[in-house]
């Protein structure tokens, strides 16, 4: 067991599978030499060379398109792309290439690649470095979408991540980097499609995804200190295969739903968890589903601005203290 | 070319592969007829862009290539995936959108793959496919496999920024790729020097990545297929990519929907005068291949055509079973528990 942070755990998780399976080779924007914009793939170029882990130009198609031509002709290649904002720049991609190859080809094709991406805001970039847009990827259909909110989450997820057959959007989220957390030693490999409740509770259940799951348990924490309301908070960790097993579980014994988005409002991911909730779990419900996101604008780079603009666990715990009238 | 009247059988493509060139060319072409002919009965459904015109380059390539080897087409892909050695009834199933298609009709006419010919897709988006030929040389470079990427485009592709930045990558990482432009001189609609700043929209960008500048009469399946050899021979030595731009002409419009009228008078009627297979045809009768050998070539394509269209015509359409198969690896489409 050791501490260690988000950032490094991205790099143990990647040695970890690149030492298991030679066919696995990692690509992108500066991660060799330079171990990544973030250090988050330090060390890597170092013992595994530059033939398995490659600097590329500012090219993103090129960085997306050669992991899927080296996937489906037997690689197993990590991409990364530096912003999830960039994800635009090659978006066809992630949209019409990955996701449609094996329908499209009665299944003669497979993608199994991992484009790695630092997601989310909280570094006062601004608009076009600070987005969280996993529901992009989460809209389209043949694509798995993950979001780890610890260090431990991020090593089996992208264990998992690797070791899939289909291609997988993994968010590794900016403002998590340096957070700290226990790991054990030896290998880790999570499974995908498996939330996890990361606070039990009985009066409601709160929703979370990457940099809100912390947020969402400070707020819990608060609604258990000053108000004796008892939140279930619930990391969902993978967005596609999307656990609602497990959702629905906890809604139907608190009869409560509160979703935490960093997405802006329309079509993030929590809308379609309410939408999922309203149709199979209604009469279970004691009151409104409530998403609690970012406002619908891009994001502002101040930092007074892009504080008041993300979900708070203030502003969470306020939310589900006056939605349950406490 | 030696004069007419003098025969030569042992240069260096030699009569075995000439032959195979011209019935490689001969199947493209009574195929791409039928296809049109049965678009007009509503029995080719969706979209299809055909090769008529094309064909020399499309066998000039594919008979270079060696087993492995791995071709990455555009939505024009029909040509590329039966010069491969693809079944034609297979080809034309899935235009046919029948259940004997080469995807079962989940695909369509522009994304004809097969795998096991090599054919490792057709991409309908403009320029994606260039860098995923890119990745499937890495893949050969990595493991030390001597198959090489072959990658055809039209005209237009050069004008979008995946060609690019796929030249660029191909040339840092040294990769056994081989970039193919089809010059028809039209991008879709639109002529190719109305919205390119080079004469050549492939070759005089080559020097931009360090490669050589090179121009091949597409309509010439040896020229094709000799500037091929050179080309596949220096990606499996490892030297590195290759681009070549193929002067060609389509003798339709772009798509089943263009009636190519955009075209000035005169210009299909002499482009007709170079139609590959009436070059070939006398580039037979050159080397002394006798007539009913042609004759013979040409009589067995028809027959083949005809069965396939008949087994075509005779296949179900694809089971409504198949709609939610193959999403994800699983075999199914499940995106939650």
């Amino acid at each position: 067991m050791a501490e260690l942070t988000y950032r490094d755990a991205v790099a143990r998780g990647i040695a970890q599978e690149m030492r298991r399976d030679e066919n696995v080779v990692f690509l992108g924007e500066d991660v060799a030499k330079a171990g990544g914009v973030f250090k988050a793939t330090v060390g890597l170029y170092e013992e595994f060379g530059g033939k398995r882990v490659r600097d590329t130009p500012i090219s993103e198609q090129a960085i997306l398109g050669a992991a899927m031509g080296a996937a489906m002709t037997g690689l197993r290649p990590i991409a990364e792309i530096m912003f999830s904002d960039f994800l635009a720049v090659c978006f066809d991609y992630i949209a019409n290439e990955f996701p449609k190859s094996r329908y499209m080809t009665n299944g003669q094709v497979k993608c199994p690649l991992v484009v790695r991406t630092g997601n989310g805001a909280g570094s006062r970039f601004g608009a076009q470095h600070s987005q969280s847009v996993e529901n992009w990827a989460m809209m389209i259909p043949g694509l798995k979408v993950v979001a780890p909110s610890t260090p431990l989450d991020v090593i089996g997820l992208l264990a998992a991540s690797i070791r899939d057959e289909d291609p997988v959007i993994f968010f590794e989220h900016k403002s998590l980097y340096a957070t700290k957390g226990e790991v054990p030693d030896g290998e880790i490999v999570d499974q995908l499609g498996k939330a996890k409740i990361v606070r039990p509770g009985k009066d409601a259940t709160i929703v979370a995804l990457a940099l809100m799951v912390p947020r969402a348990l400070a707020a819990a924490e608060k609604l258990q200190k000053d108000f004796g309301i008892d939140a279930e908070v619930i990391d969902v960790r993978s967005l596609v295969p999307l656990d609602t097993q497990t959702i629905l579980g906890s809604l139907v014994k608190t009869g409560r739903l509160f979703t935490v988005e960093e997405n802006p409002r329309l079509c993030g991911w929590g809308a379609e968890i309410a939408s999922i909730a309203a149709d199979e779990c209604f009469w279970d419900l004691d009151g409104p589903i409530v998403r609690i996101t970012t406002p619908h604008i891009p994001l502002p780079a101040a930092d007074n601005l892009e504080d008041i603009v993300l979900p708070t666990p203030d502003r969470i715990a306020e939310r589900v203290r006056r939605t349950l009238g406490a | 070319m030696n004069a007419p009247g003098k025969p030569v059988k042992n240069d260096d493509i030699g009569l075995d592969t000439r032959m195979e060139l011209y019935r490689v060319q001969v199947e493209i072409r009574d195929f791409e007829k039928r296809a049109f002919d049965l678009f007009l009965q509503n029995l080719v459904k969706g979209t299809s862009h055909l090769s008529l015109g094309q064909e020399a380059v499309a066998a000039g390539f594919a008979v270079a290539m060696k087993p492995g080897d791995k071709s990455f087409c555009t939505y024009r892909g029909h040509a590329h995936t039966l010069a491969r050695g693809v079944e034609m009834e297979k080809v034309l199933g899935e235009l046919m959108q029948r259940d004997n298609g080469l995807m079962r009709g989940k695909g369509g006419s522009m994304h004809l793959t097969s795998v096991e010919h090599g054919v490792m897709g057709s991409y309908a988006i403009i320029g994606a496919h260039l860098p995923i030929a890119c990745g499937s040389a890495w893949r050969a470079q990595y493991l030390g496999q001597d198959d090489v990427s072959v990658c055809f485009f039209g005209d237009g592709t050069t004008n979008i920024g995946a060609f690019h930045e796929a030249l660029n990558f191909a040339v840092v990482w040294k990769l056994p790729v081989v970039f193919v432009c089809e010059n028809n001189l039209y991008m879709e609609y639109t002529p190719i020097g109305d919205v390119t700043a080079v004469e050549h929209p492939a070759a005089d960008r080559a020097s931009a990545y360090g490669l050589e500048r090179i121009i091949v009469d597409g309509n010439d399946a040896d020229a094709v297929y000799r500037v091929a050899q050179v080309a596949f021979a220096k990606a499996r030595a490892g030297e590195g990519p290759s681009l070549i731009e193929c002067m060609t002409y389509r003798h339709s419009g772009h798509s089943r929907a263009d009636p190519a009228k955009y075209r000035p008078p005169g210009e299909l009627e002499e482009w007709m005068k170079r139609d590959p297979i009436k070059v070939y045809k006398q580039r037979l009768a050159d080397f002394g291949v006798p007539q009913a050998d042609v004759d013979a070539i040409d009589q067995q394509t028809k027959e083949k055509v005809e069965a396939a269209t008949e087994a075509c015509k005779a296949s179900p359409i694809p089971p409504v079973e198949i709609m939610t198969t193959d999403v994800y690896a699983d075999g199914g489409w499940a995106w939650r528990n």
